[in-house]
């Protein structure tokens, strides 16, 4: 593979674009703006509307979540996790849990894996769906999508708080299986919303994949290529947009996702519109796998027996867990010197790594379309900054 | 995969290098390579270029403060005491000093294989804490040394944009180690039992 | 004017009211909150806007983007040190009269995450606050409960008087410092104009007699 030098590429972008130095106009957007990301700010130089120049900057939502999981012990740190990307705590936990019992070499009970997929899945269609809302709110429809998708997700979330006891931070998984029981009724009734749920797709694909303005707006803009995108260590939706056939749930298999039939949507431009329609159609992959998930499920115990959750001390050693959550690989890193508390805890946060090559992305856009591809980055500060 | 086939296999591509195998004793089994800081760069473009390997993708790069450790045995010494030779217990104490560790861990998105794992090590905590900045062969090392940088405060020499990204520029500290003191911002809030107590009357 | 006359005559068809209550129903039934979010919280202020919660019953669903048309600011979530100043230096920016809801166990305190280091433990460190709502997140219904008692403390406010609002006393302060990034923390660490702590060198503890004073505000 060749060897892409940041600095050479952006200088000769840049140079491409820029015509005269003092014509150049700096502003800084961020950390308060409209756009409906949180606290991020973008250092930006401007050549007329052009984007010559963009440089992240971060850190106004950074909580020290590694510091305090440090001195807390392994379990303490299970309800933080919820608050990194706090649009979906349940594969938040997950990919904790599996790191855990990676480090301890713990098996985790068939129901529990199933329901572990299942609310997965079901972070997964909520995410995606208010990812395209916010989105859509940064193109100027104000409301309407974003309406649509907050009553599907509010539908969700009713599942998730009669599971969890908590709308949007559930501390539900646990090393070796899951906290409580499904509650009664709970299978027949997320039975109920994946059925009503490709309704909702289609009326949103109705409503905005073939829109004039969408297409407008979206097609030919920010275009990440397939080689950037491997460089720059981009995963999930974003990386499958640029064309390359790369899911965790299929490489690793973790869990029990080798047992489902879904396949994983390929984008072919890698701009805006794909990225847009990628999670359009994961959305209705996920569907497939729930109704699958929802069939099969066993009963039987829902945590490992064997496990001692308090007191927990792993041999010393360390362990690298990872899962395909909705933003893309989030990685867990445990080092263990046998002690309650881990001696290493580190995040390894999708939506920080996928900012990578949000400046080669956005250099020659306007101001606008910065915000856009900003948008189908899809980022949570919380865990940009943890 | 195979560490000792990989190990072996970079030092034939890369002459004169020396590659350790860091054991790791988790149930993981996910052991690492420990590169030596002169020959860092040609490794990481060997295993990225390698056409079995191919490890085009750095998903994690990660830092770790290791502390000065000091160990203490008990050693049995012959010594004459009071003119007769007796064995005397004697504590020894070794004193190994600490260092910064910074970690990748490497995929193949076009193999789908992985994970390996890199390490790479300072001299110490305080004055020799430079190592070889993988950012030009791995782009997605970017911020995540930046990141080691503002947190652990390890320089990486050839990172293009080598500044703080999570703290403010003003900031002096590396919050991350393990020897950093917080800034005394606490409130204790008054309650009756003991420690809270007293730790809210030192304020 | 006796409220027991005031129910009588408008029983009997006659409206009355003063100067007083009136202005204070138009203010507190048209709050235009800033589009302000910082972490978690924010969604669920967001979630407290869409069609479920709707707060636009009463009468906030305009969101500004500028604090210069914003009268009301919902800390949303964990304020940071690095976000700090920007938080003062937006609500300094805001016209009078004004007023902050600290929504969340990290903007009342710091929360969950109050041993971070780079943490600011309660925003009313540097800027006066109004309505405290507990909660990690707190739900949409206890953000529309906050924002009741804001409507019902704007209310009752008088237009004259000692404990008249801010906005109608030229005395009162209307900016506040904005705090300066340090070499290791905030500079200053906190307004102390605002931030009172009981006598430091003897804490209170609390008994059963502490319990029943009313809250300071």
């Amino acid at each position: 593979m060749e060897m892409i030098a940041p600095e050479d590429q952006r200088t000769a972008q840049s140079a491409a674009t820029a015509k005269s130095e003092d014509a150049l106009l700096d502003i800084s957007l961020g950390p308060h703006h409209p756009s409906t990301h949180g606290v991020f700010r973008m250092d930006v130089v401007l050549d007329g509307e052009r984007v010559v120049k963009l440089k992240p900057v971060f850190g106004y939502l950074h909580r020290n979540h590694e510091k305090i999981a440090e001195s807390v012990s392994y379990l303490a740190s299970m309800p933080y996790t919820d608050r990194l990307d706090y649009m979906c705590s349940l594969t938040n936990n997950w990919a904790y849990a599996l790191t855990v019992e990676k480090l301890a070499g713990i098996q985790v009970p068939e129901r529990a894996e199933y329901i572990r997929v299942i609310t997965a899945e079901l972070t997964r269609l909520q995410n995606h769906a208010s990812t395209i809302g916010f989105l859509m709110q940064e193109m100027g429809a104000s409301g309407t999508p974003l309406m649509y998708a907050f009553r599907e997700r509010e539908i969700i979330l009713d599942l998730f708080e009669s599971l969890t006891g908590s709308r949007m931070m559930s501390n539900y998984m646990r090393f070796g299986g899951c906290r409580v029981d499904l509650p009664y009724g709970w299978l027949k009734q997320t039975e109920k919303v994946v059925a009503e749920f490709p309704r909702f797709l289609d009326e949103f694909e109705r409503l905005l994949s073939s829109n004039e303005i969408l297409l407008a707006r979206t097609q030919g803009v920010g275009v990440l290529s397939k080689k950037l995108a491997i460089q720059g260590g981009i995963t999930g939706p974003m990386l499958r947009a640029s064309g390359v056939n790369y899911d965790i749930r299929k490489v690793d298999k973790y869990g029990i996702y080798d047992r489902f039939d879904f396949r994983v949507p390929i984008g072919e431009h890698g701009d805006v519109y794909d990225r847009f329609m990628i999670r359009l159609l994961e959305m209705r992959e996920s569907l497939k796998i729930l109704t699958q998930a929802l069939r099969d499920i066993t009963a039987g115990p829902i945590m490992d027996t064997k496990t001692k959750i308090r007191g927990f001390r792993p041999k010393a050693g360390e362990a690298y867990g990872r899962i395909e959550s909705p933003k893309g690989e989030l990685g867990f890193f445990l080092i263990s010197d046998g002690s309650p508390q881990p001696y290493r805890y580190r995040v390894r946060p999708p939506s920080l790594i996928n900012l990578t090559v949000l400046e080669d992305m956005c250099l020659g856009a306007s101001v606008a379309d910065t915000v856009v591809i900003f948008g189908t980055v899809d980022i949570v500060l919380g865990e940009v900054d943890r | 995969m195979n560490l000792e086939k990989i190990k072996s296999d970079i030092e034939a591509a890369v002459p004169g290098c020396n590659v350790q195998i860091v054991v790791n004793g988790s149930p993981s089994g996910q052991h690492s390579l420990l590169l030596e800081r002169q020959h860092v760069f040609e490794i990481a473009k060997f295993l990225q270029d390698d056409s079995e390997l191919h490890l085009d993708y750095c998903s994690n790069v990660t830092g770790v403060d290791w502390l000065d450790t000091e160990t203490s045995e008990k050693v049995k010494v012959q010594r004459l005491v009071d003119g007769v030779e007796q064995e005397v217990e004697e504590i020894r104490k070794t004193r190994s000093p600490g260092y910064l560790e910074a970690v990748y861990h490497l995929y193949s998105m076009e193999k789908k294989h992985g994970p390996l794992v890199l390490r790479q090590r300072t001299e110490n905590r305080t004055d020799q804490i430079n190592l070889p900045s993988l950012t030009p062969i791995w782009r997605s090392a970017e911020f995540q040394e930046r990141e080691i940088f503002d947190l652990y405060g390890i320089i990486f020499e050839g990172h293009p944009d080598l500044r703080r990204i999570l703290m403010w520029d003003e900031f002096e500290d590396h919050p991350m180690r393990k020897d950093y003191i917080e800034p005394n911002d606490y409130e204790y809030e008054p309650t009756p039992h003991d420690a809270v107590l007293e730790k809210s009357m030192q304020h | 004017m006796d409220p027991e006359l005031k129910n009588e005559l408008s029983r009997q068809g006659i409206f009355t009211t003063t100067l007083e209550e009136l202005y204070n129903w138009g203010r507190k039934s048209s709050v235009w909150p800033l589009t302000f979010g910082l972490a978690c919280c924010a969604i669920e202020m967001i979630a407290t806007t869409m069609a479920r919660y709707d707060l636009a019953r009463f009468g906030a669903e305009i969101f500004r983007p500028s604090p210069r048309q914003a009268d009301l600011m919902i800390v949303a979530g964990t304020v940071t040190k690095k976000m700090a100043p920007q938080v003062v230096r937006l609500y300094n920016q805001m016209p009078e009269p004004k007023y902050v809801i600290a929504m969340g166990a990290c903007a009342i305190s710091g929360g969950p995450f109050k041993q971070g280091y780079n943490v600011l433990k309660g925003i009313d460190r540097y800027i006066p606050v109004d309505v405290h709502i507990p909660g990690c997140p707190p739900r949409p219904e206890a953000l529309m409960d906050a924002f009741i008692t804001l409507q019902k403390k704007i209310a009752t406010q008088h237009l004259t008087g000692v404990d008249r609002p801010r906005h109608l006393n030229p005395d009162a302060p209307s900016e506040f410092i904005v705090p300066e990034f340090g070499a290791h923390d905030l500079e200053p660490p906190k307004n102390l104009k605002l931030w009172h702590i009981t006598s430091n060198s003897s804490p209170k503890i609390p008994s059963t007699a502490d319990n029943n004073e009313p809250g300071k505000d």
